[in-house]
Parts: C-alpha cells; sequence; structure tokens
C-alpha cells in the first residue's frame, strides 16, 4: 500500500537526519539524566520512597523531554517550506504523521529505556527483572506522548506564540497517558512486580482514539 | 487510488477569492488556462502571483470559489512541479538524498537513475553527496528546479524560478523551460517585468491587488503588460 510505503521513506528521512545531528536524542537524554540525578542527590530516597515516587518522577522528566523534542518536529519543515513540498507528493498526508510519530516514538522510547538503566542504579531499584514489562508500558506510553505532541505539533508550529502553544496544549491533554503509564510503572517498581492491564487497558485505549482522529482529521491540521 | 498523470492539463480557476483575514490575496479571479500553454504571470508585490500558484497547485485552499483541471480521465491527479519562493528541500539531507526522497514518495521506478540524470542536467552530480546546507542560493535553486521536475510533470508552476541565478544558470533554466514548452507541458511562471523567462511565454497576464487585470495572448499588449509593471 502506498501510505506504508511512503510512511517507511519519510521515516527512513526522519532516523537519517537524526542520526546525522543527535540533536533531539541528546537534548532529551540530557535532560532525564539532570533530572534523575538530580533528585536522587537531594532527597537521597530509600528504596521504599523510590519505588513509590520514582515512576511518577520518571514520567514528569519524559512529559518534559518530549515536548523538547516535539517541538521542532514540524517547525523545522517550516524552514524551507518543505511540508508543502511532501504534500505535493504524498498521497495520503496520513503518512507525513505516521512517520513522524514513530519517529517520535522510536526517539523517546530509546532515551526513556537508556535512561532507565540510569534510574535503576541512582534509586537502586530493580529494573532488568520486569524490563520486558516495563518496555511494554514504556511503548504505549510513548506512543500515547507521540501521537497527541506529533498532531499539536503540526498545530502549534502555524500560530504565533508557538514556542508556548505546544507544552500549553500538551500537558493536560497528556494527563490520561501520564496517570495510567506512572501506575503501571509503580505496579511493576512494587515487590510483587504486577503488569496491571488495567492501566495499560487505558493507555492502549487513548493511543487507539488519538491515533483515528488523526488518521480523520490530520489532513486540516496541515492545511495553510 | 488516483493515479497521477504527466500528461499536460489545463486549468480552470473560477471566481476564486483567497482572503488572510481581513486582507484579500484574490478576488473573484476567472481564467482558463489550456493544456500546453506557457503563461507568464506578473504583477507588483503583494498581487497575488504566488498565492494564485499556491491554490493550483491545492496547497491553499480558496476562501470562494474553485480550481478544476482539464485533460484527465477518471481518477486521474494532474502530475504537478512546483518551484516557490523557498527551495522546499532538506537542509540536513544531501543533493542526492532529496532527490531520492522525492523520488521514492513519488513511485518513480528507478528513482536513483531520475536522481542522477537530473543531478547531472543541473551540474550538481560533483555535488551528489554534499548536504544542501553548503549550497549557494542558486545551486539550491537549480536542485528545487531538478526536484520539481523529477516526476516530469505535466503542470509546471514556477514562482520567479530565477531568483538567485547567475547568467549561466539562467540560461539553463530557460532553456529548460524553453524544451518543456516544446514538449507541450503546461507551465505557469511569475516574473517580474519582461525577461528571457517571459520572452518564452504564450501568453501574459497580469494582476493588481488580487484581481486579473491584463490577460493576452500576443500583440502589442503582450509587451505592454511588462512595460506596466517595470513602470
Amino acid at each position: 500500500m502506498r501510505l506504508f510505503s511512503n510512511t517507511a521513506v519519510l521515516l527512513q528521512k526522519e532516523l537519517q537526519a537524526e542520526f546525522r545531528s543527535h540533536e533531539l536524542l541528546t537534548t532529551a537524554s540530557v535532560f532525564i539524566l539532570i533530572v534523575i540525578v538530580l533528585f536522587s542527590v537531594t532527597f537521597d530516597p530509600t528504596r521504599t520512597e523510590s519505588q513509590q515516587f520514582g515512576p511518577g518522577l520518571l514520567w514528569l522528566a519524559f512529559l518534559f523531554s518530549a515536548s523538547l523534542m516535539l517541538q521542532p518536529c514540524f517547525l523545522k519543515e517550516r524552514n524551507n517550506d518543505t511540508l508543502s513540498a511532501l504534500r505535493l507528493v504524498v498521497n495520503d498526508p496520513f503518512a507525513i504523521f505516521l512517520a513522524k510519530l514513530c519517529a517520535n516514538t522510536i526517539f523517546l522510547l530509546t532515551t526513556e529505556l537508556l535512561l532507565l538503566l540510569v534510574f535503576g542504579v541512582f534509586y537502586n531499584v530493580a529494573v532488568l527483572s520486569v524490563f520486558p514489562q516495563l518496555a511494554l508500558v514504556f511503548f504505549w506510553g510513548s506512543l500515547g506522548i507521540s501521537t497527541t505532541g506529533t498532531a499539536l505539533s503540526a498545530i502549534s508550529s502555524q500560530a504565533r506564540m508557538r514556542e508556548v502553544l505546544l507544552p500549553l496544549l500538551l500537558m493536560p491533554l497528556l494527563v490520561p497517558v501520564l496517570i495510567p503509564s506512572a501506575e503501571a510503572t509503580k505496579a511493576l517498581f512494587d515487590t510483587e512486580h504486577a503488569l496491571r492491564w488495567d492501566w495499560l487497558g487505558i493507555l492502549i485505549a487513548f493511543d487507539v482514539v488519538f491515533l483515528t482522529a488523526l488518521w480523520l482529521f490530520g489532513e486540516y491540521l496541515l492545511e495553510e | 487510488m488516483s493515479q497521477r498523470t504527466a500528461r499536460p492539463v489545463g486549468l480552470k480557476f473560477t471566481n476564486i477569492e483567497k482572503r488572510f483575514g481581513k486582507l484579500y490575496a484574490l478576488r473573484r479571479l476567472n481564467m482558463e488556462i489550456s493544456p500546453g500553454e506557457c503563461v507568464a504571470l506578473t504583477g507588483r508585490n503583494g498581487s497575488g502571483k504566488t498565492t494564485l500558484l499556491r491554490v493550483a497547485s491545492r496547497l491553499t485552499r480558496p476562501t470562494r470559489g474553485e480550481v478544476t483541471f482539464a485533460g484527465l480521465n477518471g481518477g486521474e491527479e494532474p502530475a504537478i512541479g512546483y518551484v516557490s519562493h523557498a527551495v522546499m528541500l532538506y537542509d540536513e539531507l544531501t543533493a542526492k538524498e532529496n532527490l531520492l526522497l522525492f523520488a521514492r514518495l513519488l513511485g518513480i521506478a528507478e528513482p536513483e537513475k531520475r536522481a542522477q540524470s537530473l543531478l547531472e542536467s543541473t551540474s550538481l552530480a560533483s555535488r551528489a553527496d554534499s548536504l544542501v546546507r553548503t549550497f549557494s542560493r542558486g545551486m539550491k535553486q537549480r536542485l528545487a528546479i531538478a526536484r520539481a521536475l523529477l516526476q516530469e510533470p505535466g503542470l509546471l508552476l514556477l514562482d520567479e524560478p530565477g531568483t538567485g541565478l547567475d547568467t549561466e544558470s539562467t540560461m539553463w533554466l530557460v532553456n529548460t523551460v524553453r524544451c518543456l514548452r516544446d514538449e507541450g507541458r503546461t507551465i505557469v511562471t511569475c516574473v517580474h517585468g519582461e525577461s528571457a523567462l517571459s520572452q518564452l511565454a504564450t501568453r501574459a497576464a497580469r494582476l493588481d491587488a488580487g484581481m486579473l487585470v491584463a490577460d493576452t495572448r500576443g500583440g502589442a499588449t503582450f509587451q505592454n503588460i511588462f512595460a506596466t509593471v517595470e513602470a
């Protein structure tokens, strides 16, 4: 199908550009690292405290780093009006969104999983034993952040106060992603290491709803 | 699924109006361009030339009125080549990567071969692997024209394509447009005053404050259209 072949070509372009510049990955990694280290040094939490407050701290760091990562997503397409060039050649504009949200999910997930190990060391939380389950929660959480963030990035890139607008819109809209993600992470950090399917279900439902909305209305977000 | 055709297409603007807030960029514009015509669009800055091209390319939706294409069979889409003020290229990719990206998105068979041939015809083959950000304005413009020609478009929309080009590149551009015109492709190009490019046109039209104020196919009026803008 043309949609998927176009998405694959555009995704390759996004990855190629990022792995050449390392702009987004470096910024997001450094930000999360600073938050993890700073909170660990300042509060010096016990293992129980880390299990209780760690997930919230982690997802808050992921949210802020995501807003840094998502800001240039459509903004960079405005530099040389490359978005118009893409709209002229792509049959289905959803391919543009799909490629961008896949790339954002990959970047976000890579950063999260790498820094999860650092978190485990600084907060004395066993993350390796539940790594596959955590990766699953992080994937659905990151997909939710990326889907919403990519759509909002397209909207805010056309606005006058674009730098302020994205975080302003993103944070309240992502509450339904952050709460289940943090709760599911917390359950995995607990001694029982339980994978909470109820929270994961809410996450998946959110992702499906937003992806469908983007598929149906995404075209209008790209119009001038 | 719609199929893009490289066959020359005609364009029909019916009562086109485009507003940006309270500002009218185009007002009640009616114009019909036949397949194979080469139209030079002229007018002062802000007269609506760029907006008209963007409406024609369907990048901008008109506030009122409609654009229709003639010469298409059912389920066909026109293959449109568009060169705008912005170069529409990725600075962080090389010249070849840029062309390959758009060629693959267009579903062109043998994209490598097509990209290479366009790089050679634009004299950019030696810089094929250089990042576009290292290019001069003129080189970027040549690459932008190559990008627009990738799918051998039936309709070519050129918005002041000579911007930033030196004499040699301008000659190349004029020759390229002449070849495309002679092949029977429909061309609409924005020009400022009389130039080598405007001389290729078979029809000249002038916009003023978003309205079509002159439209002619040769004769003394043809030259007057450009003279009025320059005055």
